[in-house]
């Protein structure tokens, strides 16, 4: 009795063994086959054809129709920081530096991350279901199928052009941002265009701007990256679609978030005066 | 020895298993040029694994595939692209991209794998989309067209490149009788010089455009003939699948 006890117990804990290594190879699969996408990516970029009217096409999907989200939002996010902001510094007698304040944590972090994850929710997740969706429908099978390489065609173009359009919709939700600070401030305390600008940009350096509106280049890189890697790769049908969706938004902004903590350390490296 | 003089396709002991199920067992047939086969069989059998086999989107397990000669399935992907453009497919839900006119469908195979002039790739497109009785069609989205429509814009493209090989997947599926019938006669005007291989549930139009019936059944090929030879089988999944009605 007891060694059948004994030996039903062993199965168990060997079957329990046995499904954590599946899971463990499982991940490290998906985590290989990742990387080996990025690297197809990194790849396909320098290698003709360059299917440049296709990342025009996707610059305007992208960028274009992602800016009405990126103004409003900007827009919004200035006032409310603003509102938030003053009531604190002119208790102190700062209120002169909200403009300031107001620029750099724009420029510096509000507007990139708050960029990057807007877009990794409105680009990410219809990046990965229109392209699990192609692949449901056999759209990625009959363009192989005409010996065209479907990878060149529709994940590089996608990804070159999120690459791309971060960078521009971070600067249109910087100068949103600021715009609506100045709007905010000059109905509460009549403050002029001339004196807010004068203020808002006094200690802000280029080192302020261009670095961290750059790094958004990665975080456009880890989003397109990221999202065709859960639509190209799936192969589930209509469950496939929602999952990529699902997992293109959840995974990129986690990434983006990840690699902003250490992208924020290498300026610091790189730029030692941007350190606030 | 293979005639490759008289021999388009010969798919020698392929095995293919998806998971666990074996999906194809030691399945071997030979086409002839300008032959067409129609593959029949019940729902799961295989038919469609094995043009997409043809086509190089699968790899089998074991066997080889045949195509003018060259083993595909020892070819690395750029010589593929040599043998893929031989042929062409149409698929069961005509798989037209959706992002792209009409036009533009039929235009990408021929701007990205041929030398010819934005004229000749004009009248090229002109002419097939009157084949198949599109012209006032070619700016329309996917979206635009009805499923017959999509079904011969799908063959279209398929025949934008004239290909040697000519490969179908459920040509009728989804379609009424009418319709069915007029998507026959198109690849019937191809009969003459491609060769084809058609996936089929429709034994009617099955029997109208095939010269030989390949029958599977649970992945393996119980029969390959002519329809009449087939009505008197032993097997009696075949005699009901090559019989109409």
């Amino acid at each position: 009795m007891v060694n059948r006890l004994l030996a039903s117990k062993q199965k168990v804990a060997r079957r329990m063994s046995q499904k954590k290594a599946t899971g463990l190879t499982k991940g490290l699969e998906a985590i290989g086959n990742a990387a080996l996408f990025t690297l197809r990516v990194m790849k396909g970029a320098f290698r003709a054809p360059f299917e440049l009217a296709y990342v025009g096409l996707e610059l305007t999907d992208q960028g274009w129709r992602s800016l009405p989200l990126i103004v409003s939002s900007g827009f919004a996010l200035g006032l409310v920081m603003t509102l938030h902001t003053r009531t604190e510094l002119i208790k102190f007698g700062a209120g002169a530096w909200i403009p300031e304040i107001q620029c750099l944590s724009f420029f510096v972090e509000i507007g990139p991350l708050v960029a990057a994850l807007l877009v990794a929710g409105r680009v990410g997740a219809g990046m990965g279901a229109s392209l699990a969706e192609m692949r449901a429908t056999e759209q990625i099978d009959a363009i192989e199928a005409l010996s065209i390489d479907s990878f060149k065609l529709l994940v590089v173009p996608r990804v070159l052009a999120c690459f791309l359009a971060l960078p521009l919709l971070t600067t249109f939700m910087d100068f949103c941002g600021v715009t609506s600070g100045f709007l905010s401030e000059h109905f509460l305390s009549h403050i002029s265009l001339q004196l807010y600008v004068e203020r808002a940009f006094r200690g802000v350096e280029w080192s302020n701007f261009i670095p961290p509106t750059l790094k958004t280049a990665v975080f456009g890189f880890i989003i397109g990256t990221v999202s065709c890697f859960f639509g190209y790769t799936t192969n589930e049908g209509a469950e496939g679609v929602r999952r990529a969706a699902t997992n293109s938004v959840v995974m990129s902004s986690l990434l983006v978030i990840l690699a902003d903590v250490l992208l924020v350390r290498i300026i610091f490296i790189l730029f030692p005066g941007t350190a606030l | 020895m293979t005639d490759w003089k008289e021999t388009a396709i010969f798919f020698d002991h392929v095995s293919m298993t998806f998971g666990e199920k074996q999906v194809l067992r030691d399945v071997t047939f030979s086409v002839a040029r300008r032959e067409t086969i129609c593959v029949l069989g019940r729902s799961g059998t295989g038919k469609s694994v094995t043009l997409k086999l043809l086509i190089a989107l699968l790899r089998p397990e074991a066997g080889h595939i045949w195509i003018d000669g060259d083993d595909i399935t020892q070819l690395r992907e750029q010589e593929l692209s040599r043998v893929r453009r031989k042929m062409g497919f149409l698929f069961q839900n005509a798989a037209l991209f959706d992002f792209l006119t009409l036009y533009d469908n039929l235009a990408l195979p021929l701007r990205r794998l041929t030398q010819k002039s934005k004229q000749e790739i004009e009248e090229i497109i002109d002419r097939v989309l009157q084949q198949v009785g599109l012209s006032g069609d070619r700016e329309k989205l996917p979206q635009e067209l009805s499923g017959g429509m999509k079904k011969r814009a799908g063959l279209a493209r398929a025949l934008v490149l004239e290909p040697q090989i000519l490969l179908v997947d459920e040509p009728s599926s989804g379609l009424d009788r009418i319709t069915a019938s007029e998507i026959d006669e198109l690849l019937l005007e191809q009969k003459q010089h491609t060769t084809m291989i058609i996936v089929s549930h429709d034994v009617h139009g099955a029997r109208r455009i095939g010269d030989r019936f390949a029958v599977l059944d649970h992945g393996q090929l119980v029969a390959l003939g002519k329809p009449l030879d087939l009505e008197d089988h032993d097997n009696e999944t075949v005699r009901k699948l090559v019989t109409e009605g």
